[in-house]
């Protein structure tokens, strides 16, 4: 569905972070992107709905390629694409339920945002959101009244409301603590599982990453060195990605009885054909 | 004795911070350039000591005047001027204000293209080339004596004030909000609403309520050079000799800045 093509980025600074990187992701698959700091995660997923501006190569999100798009086109492509940051990106003085609601401004004409009179089916699903990622007790709350936890909930309820077909993730669980981290990625998980939704993730966490997903991309230097599943991603891969250093213990999840966590929750929540592969 | 005499340096090593001018010599050659140009500066200042014992004796009556304040006599004209100074003082606030927002946003270099980037400095830069006196002598001999001109002359150094303190502002926030909100495929209106705003919002009603103080304070100088308020009427009575009216003028102004120092933090604690 989303389909990646020759990507290349090179900033003006003439930093070159992507080299002619090519991903396809299919409906409802969600993938982690890993690799070292500056390998060009964030590059590549920004460059996907163009906050940044590609330097070549093609985007294409199920029909017209998005790096040639003009302002309404790329306003009405980024609509279905929902972004989740690091550091959640809330405005921070605005309220809970604003901080949602900016999720639609793509949907909204000027005037009702500027009044804040969102379409009643917007401020349904709102409500209906929040109370998902359990937050419709701080509707009215400002965002910077929130813990970290929460504002990436609310960030999520954002990216959500925009009725995306693609999540791009940045960094989700970098400023969390480990518990709220494995309750953040399984509720985006447990969440794309529900709506179909495909995911790019980048994640420095690599054992989290292997939890959850069933695909990883490694990027190295800004060219991807690894393409597959989460098992595949030996010593020897790891050291192919990151450099040299001792990996032991970087995949515990190697046990083979226990079905790795994103088949549970495939189980547990998704559509029929996600429950077959699952129990296959 | 037991002191380690193979040690290479006998006792603690010692430390200093290193001078900002490394060469000694230069050092002190410039120490003595600072010495030699105090002196010779403050021995050009010429005192006539004659005519500051006569300007004592003004002086002392000026502060006589002072602590006999007149209200009654020129009380008209006091009221007349000081009215004239707040309506100036509120309109031009109101004008500068609405026209400043447009003109920060397109000198702000992170949301404006750099045509519009460039006019809006130079706009920004004109209005504060010129002092609000100079400015006031123009518009008056454009539009003739009176508080239009005055008006105008506050309402383009508040654009000049406001637009570069605001645009200064708006290059500070986060750049990840706006980031976040332009993910959303919001439009550049959406943008500023939702991203910028809330981010300068509180900075911004502090400018205007500073602004409207300083405003209200120039609306006192310039009615010097005819451009009305309470600043042409104080300009009569220093001119007629008349100390008691000119302290009751002032101290009219001091009490309107106080009581707008204390409303202005008093909103500001309400709303930030």
């Amino acid at each position: 569905m989303l389909q990646i093509d020759n990507l290349t980025m090179r900033y003006p600074t003439g930093d070159l972070a992507l080299d002619d990187v090519s991903v396809a992701v299919e409906r409802g698959q969600v993938i982690a992107l890993i690799g070292p700091s500056g390998a060009g995660k964030s590059t590549l997923i920004r460059c996907v709905n163009r906050l940044v501006q590609p330097s070549a190569g093609a985007i294409r999100l199920g029909g017209e390629d998005i790096v040639k798009m003009g302002v309404g086109d790329l306003r009405r492509a980024r609509r279905r694409m929902g972004m989740i940051f690091q550091e959640y990106a809330l405005v921070e003085r605005l309220s809970v339920m604003e901080n949602v609601l900016s999720g639609q401004l793509g949907y909204v004409g000027f005037w009702r945002s500027l009044l804040r009179r969102f379409p009643q089916p917007a401020v349904d699903e709102a409500f209906r959101l929040l109370g998902r990622v359990g937050l419709d007790h701080m509707v009215d709350k400002r965002a910077d009244a929130l813990s970290g936890g929460q504002r990436q909930r609310v960030g999520i309820a954002r990216a959500l409301i925009q009725n995306p077909d693609i999540l791009l993730v940045d960094e989700p669980t970098a400023s969390l603590d480990p518990k709220t981290s494995r309750q953040i990625m399984r509720l985006i998980v447990e969440l794309c599982h529900e709506r179909g939704l495909a995911a790019i993730i980048n994640i420095h966490d690599v054992p989290l990453a292997m939890m959850f997903v069933e695909r990883i991309v490694g990027l190295r230097a800004g060219r991807i060195v690894y393409d597959g599943p989460p098992k595949g991603l030996t010593d020897q891969r790891l050291t192919e990605i990151y450099g040299e250093e001792d990996w032991s213990g970087t995949r515990a999840e190697d046990d083979e009885d226990e079905p790795p966590a994103h088949r549970k929750v495939a189980a547990a929540v998704g559509p029929p054909e996600l429950q077959k592969a699952a129990g296959a | 004795m037991t002191i380690a005499l193979d040690a290479p340096t006998a006792g603690p090593r010692r430390w200093r911070k290193p001078p900002m001018i490394a060469d000694a010599r230069l050092r002190y050659a410039l120490y003595a350039l600072i010495l030699v140009y105090l002196y010779v500066a403050l021995s050009s200042v010429t005192v006539n000591y004659a005519r500051i014992l006569v300007g004592l004796d003004r002086g002392a009556a000026f502060v006589s005047g002072f602590l006999s304040p007149n209200f009654t006599t020129r009380w008209r004209d006091i009221s007349n001027g000081m009215l004239e100074s707040l309506t100036m003082t509120v309109i031009s606030t109101a004008v500068g204000v609405l026209l400043s927002i447009p003109v920060a946003l397109g000198a702000a270099r992170n949301v404006a293209p750099p045509p519009i980037y460039v006019a809006c400095r130079g706009l920004i830069a004109v209005s504060r080339a010129f002092q609000e006196v100079v400015i006031a002598i123009v518009f008056v001999a454009m539009f003739g004596f009176g508080p239009f001109a005055g008006a105008m002359t506050l309402a383009f150094s508040t654009i000049g004030f406001l637009g570069k303190l605001l645009a200064e502002d708006i290059e500070d926030i986060d750049r990840a909000q706006v980031e976040a909100i332009r993910a959303s495929g919001a439009s550049w209106p959406q943008l500023m609403n939702y991203a910028v705003q809330p981010q300068v919002a509180p900075r911004f009603i502090g400018l205007c309520l500073y602004r409207l103080d300083i405003n209200f304070r120039e609306a006192s100088v310039i009615g010097i050079v005819g451009a009305g308020g309470i600043g042409a009427t104080l300009n009569t009575a220093l001119a007629r000799y008349e100390y008691d009216s000119a302290a009751a003028i002032l101290l009219s102004i001091i009490v309107v800045v106080f009581i707008a120092e204390y409303s202005s933090g008093f909103i500001r604690k309400r709303f930030l």
